[in-house]
């Protein structure tokens, strides 16, 4: 499988291209960081707005812990809605029951999700393919019914699931919750990113794609491939871990139903859409699956009217025709497809 | 003692269910290579099929011949136009488009029938009989049923020229093909029958767990926990893994109610029986990934 | 009369590699031509072209009708029966099947059924084990078994890829002299492609020398033989 994010060049050409990358990423980022400022006082952006921008980012945050296993690591994974939900689970059970402050709380579930990735990371080690997808598949499968496990029930509230509340900003800060909640996520965002960025460009990412290209080649040229394939499980169910725990702060309430297998395939289809070995591409797929889900119906009411459909279309059937398109036309996703163009307009 | 063989009967008929499921899996890894995520949702797609002939006034056993034939062509068609032109690409875009049919067909069972649970009736006659105690009738007719097609199916690979072309082929392509057999043909017969037996384990199943469009998911499970420890290439095993996994999911609920009541201690009861389907499968996967009955395959490097 | 097989320009690729650079030979009906040359010559390879089972340019005519780019299983409906390197047998099925599978293409049952007791008669080895998994015949046993399952197709050509290859002198003999009789009595043209020169040479009636994927040689197989320097530099003996 071929990526577009990282190609072999010389040492001189990679950090000029890394210092020109930087600044008008920073400057999104500042622009973006600003948006309570300028939207909000004027209205321009509700809280809502902040809301669904919020989610946006932590579902491109849950994708690119996917996509640094998958993507970058080739390793097949169908339950990262299993990560997912501990990260927001012990968020939630850290505020409601040991009334923890939330931004301790993400450190902890990112600890707690490597754990549980690393070592179902262990088993993981000799499957490929096919079985791997079965094996995560099947976690994903049993989240729920895991989640309501009698002898949890003391900690995660059963069905009934945890409420918990947005913290209010700090320093009695002229922003709404909803507005400060935006700040942190977008905070926690570009660390993460800048994280993984790093990860991959270092010996480890090197090594991580090199199991994914040919892991029987990197053996015999000293990678221990297994120490490799259960350390970046881990770290990427941390990545989606903690895009659980602001989840769960965002949206205030953790379930056990909230976490099925519906969960698993949107982060999945944000992957593929966005570009399954391209850190930008995270950013698309999480917009992507933020949009479908809560623009799905709508899309559908528009489309059903102009070629008078019988039936509603729901967003389950949007994400499966564009998962099977995608893998026709533009396997690498959207940040794929605008790569390719990109080099054809710069005749490269 | 009369819990016991209740159990172990109920769980003989889910594991009929589990056993045309695993089959299915079985057919389709066999000759493809891959896994049908999505078998589960084209099962549930055809109960419902059945389901509105018979709203149509059609009788069950009407309907589910000509539900069978339709998911066979739906099948086929699968295989010919969306799967076929992908056979050489990576795994993982096979298995996202598995994943694309999945939420289609889910989707389409729920946007055209609605999400609300229907009834579907059991088409076998309620009639009461010495052993009414252990086991009713739709579950003795779940058993019968999947005899019947396991015998038809395993006569016409054993005894059938086409049969047997769809098994070389699936053994061994390359020699299939200089044969004169067309292979690619033969995939999407197998990916037809496939969804045919789909199709009846889906209608069977329906009157016990009412028809819904989330009807298959954890049942889908459970028939790859039966094709993993019975052994995913091979179809006898499939067909016992899908039966030990019903009775074995059963009698673990049983154990851990009677735990329970005579120790007061819960440890395992009827909620966590997906738990112990995915349990079965990492533990399969990850001590004997060949099953019970298959054989370690040596990959080339 | 009409070439059997007739070759020209053919070119051949695994992925980017070409393994020929435009071969060109022609088969009268009825002989048995061999294609000699040392390891990765292209032998394999151009049968493999012939069955359009790798990358291909060039053309290619069975009986006059042309061929190439046709998928395999329609080149061997054609009459054209291959028994390839490794002997291709079913293994997880008897031989019986392995037999069987072979005729499925057969409209004719009852000539398919002549087949059957000819191939008996050569290998009535066959005959004894047809119950047994063909798995766990012995190579020779497997090689008969892949030249039967070729004879069941009622080809009018036959390609073999090294048959000799792996088995005792003492059963190779006897395959190739049945291998001479099929190709009188039942009238069935060969292309052998074989590593072992001499048996070869012994056999057919003429000969190619492939080299890194070019014909560097060709002529009668009795020319062939007694030609040292060819022997020398091309066959190794």
């Amino acid at each position: 499988m071929a990526t577009t994010a990282t190609t072999a060049s010389s040492p001189v050409t990679a950090a000029a291209r890394a210092a020109g990358h930087k600044w008008w990423i920073w400057l999104m980022v500042a622009g973006l960081a600003l948006l309570p400022l300028l939207g909000g006082k004027t209205g321009f952006i509700s809280n809502y707005g902040f809301l669904q921008l919020s989610l946006m980012i932590v579902y491109a945050i849950a994708v690119l812990g996917l996509i640094l296993l998958t993507g970058f690591n080739g390793q097949i994974s169908l339950g990262h809605g299993a990560f997912f939900a501990v990260g927001a689970y012990t968020s939630a059970v850290l505020i409601d029951q040991a009334s923890w402050p939330y931004w301790a709380t993400l450190p902890v579930a990112a600890i707690v999700c490597f754990l549980v990735g690393y070592i179902f990371g262990m088993p993981a080690l000799r499957l490929e393919g096919h079985y791997l997808a079965l094996a995560t598949f099947a976690l994903a499968v049993a989240v729920p019914q895991f989640l309501k496990y009698r002898h949890f029930e003391w900690f995660t509230n059963g069905v009934q699931g945890i409420n918990i509340f947005k913290p209010d900003p700090p320093f009695g800060l002229p922003l709404s919750a909803d507005q400060w909640m935006y700040l942190i996520v977008l905070f926690v965002a570009v660390l993460m990113f800048w994280i993984a960025r790093n990860l991959l460009d270092s010996r480890t990412g090197r090594a991580m794609m090199a199991i994914r290209d040919h892991s029987m080649a990197a053996s015999t040229m000293g990678v221990n491939v297994a120490h490799y394939k259960t350390v970046v499980f881990g770290i990427s169910a941390l990545f989606t871990g903690v895009a659980g725990a602001l989840h769960a702060i965002i949206f205030e309430f953790v379930a056990p139903d909230s976490f099925r297998f519906e969960l698993s395939i949107a982060i999945l289809v944000g992957a593929v859409v966005g570009g399954i070995a391209s850190l930008p591409g995270a950013v698309i797929g999480g917009i992507f699956v933020q949009v479908i889900e809560k623009y799905a119906d709508a899309l559908t009411k528009k489309l059903t009217t102009a070629v008078s459909l019988p039936l509603d279309l729901e967003p389950w059937t949007i994400y499966g025709i564009a998962l099977i398109l995608l893998m026709y036309i533009m396997p690498m996703g959207i940040a794929g497809g605008l790569a390719v163009l990109w080099r054809k307009l710069r005749g490269s | 003692m009369e819990q016991l063989l209740q159990q172990v009967a109920s769980g003989l008929a889910n594991g009929a269910i589990y056993a045309c499921l695993a089959l299915a899996l079985v057919m389709i890894f066999v000759s493809t290579d891959h896994i049908n995520f999505a078998q589960g949702e084209l099962s549930m797609f055809s109960a419902y099929l059945v389901w509105q002939l018979m709203q149509w006034g059609a009788n069950f056993w009407v309907a589910l011949p000509i539900v069978a034939l339709l998911s066979f062509l739906i099948g086929v068609t699968v295989e010919r136009v969306i799967l076929r032109p992908l056979h050489s690409a990576p795994v993982l875009s096979i298995v996202v488009v598995f994943i694309g049919l999945l939420a289609i067909f889910h989707s389409l069972a729920g946007a055209i029938w609605g999400h609300t649970i229907k009834d579907f009736p059991s088409p076998f006659p309620n009639i009461v009989f010495a052993g009414s105690g252990y086991i009713g009738p739709h579950q003795i007719g779940m058993i019968l049923m999947t005899i019947v097609l396991l015998v038809a199916l395993f006569s016409f690979f054993r005894f059938t020229p086409l049969g047997l072309a769809m098994r070389a082929a699936a053994q061994n392509p390359a020699s299939a093909r200089l044969a004169g057999i067309r292979v690619d043909w033969m995939l999407a017969l197998g990916w037809g029958l496939a969804a045919a037996i789909g199709a009846v384990a889906g209608s069977l199943v329906a009157p016990a767990v009412y028809l819904e469009p989330n009807m298959m998911a954890s049942i889908l499970l459970y028939g790859f926990a039966g094709a993993l420890v019975g052994g995913i290439a091979s179809p006898g095993g499939a067909v016992v893994g899908g039966f030990i996994v019903g009775v074995l999911e059963n009698l673990i609920a049983y154990f851990g109610n009677l735990l329970e009541k005579s120790t007061g201690v819960y440890v395992i009861g009827n909620g966590e029986k997906l738990t112990v389907a995915l349990i079965i499968v990492i533990t399969v996967l990850t001590l004997k990934p060949s099953g019970l009955f298959g054989h370690v395959t040596v990959k080339r490097v | 009369m009409v070439a059997l097989l007739e070759v020209e320009g053919l070119k051949a690729f695994y992925g980017q590699t070409q393994a020929l650079h435009g071969v060109s030979f022609s088969l009268e009906p009825g002989g048995i031509t061999t294609l000699l040359g040392a390891n990765g010559a292209g032998k394999t390879t151009t049968l493999r072209a012939i069955c359009n089972m790798v990358r291909t340019q060039g053309s290619i005519h069975f009986d006059g009708r042309p061929i190439a780019g046709l998928a395999t299983e329609e080149i061997v409906r054609c009459g054209v029966g291959h028994v390839p390197e490794g002997r291709g047998t079913f293994t997880n099925l008897s031989v019986d099947e392995n037999l069987r599978v072979a005729s499925y293409t057969r409209s004719d049952k009852a000539a398919a059924e002549r087949d059957r007791e000819m191939v008996y008669e050569y290998f009535p080895i066959l005959k004894a084990r047809l119950g047994q998994q063909a798995g766990t015949l012995s190579g020779g046993e497997q090689q008969m078994l892949a030249i039967s399952r070729a004879l069941m197709l009622g080809p009018r050509l036959m390609l073999l890829d090294e048959p000799s290859f792996g088995l005792a002198p003492l059963i190779v003999q006897e395959i190739f002299r049945i291998m001479r009789r099929i190709n009188a009595e039942a009238k069935v043209g060969m292309l052998l492609v074989e590593q072992n020169a001499a048996l070869a040479l012994e056999l057919a009636g003429h000969a190619y020398v492939l080299e890194t994927g070019r014909i560097v040689m060709s002529g009668k197989a009795s020319d062939v033989k007694s030609n040292e320097a060819i022997r020398k530099s091309y066959l190794g003996y």
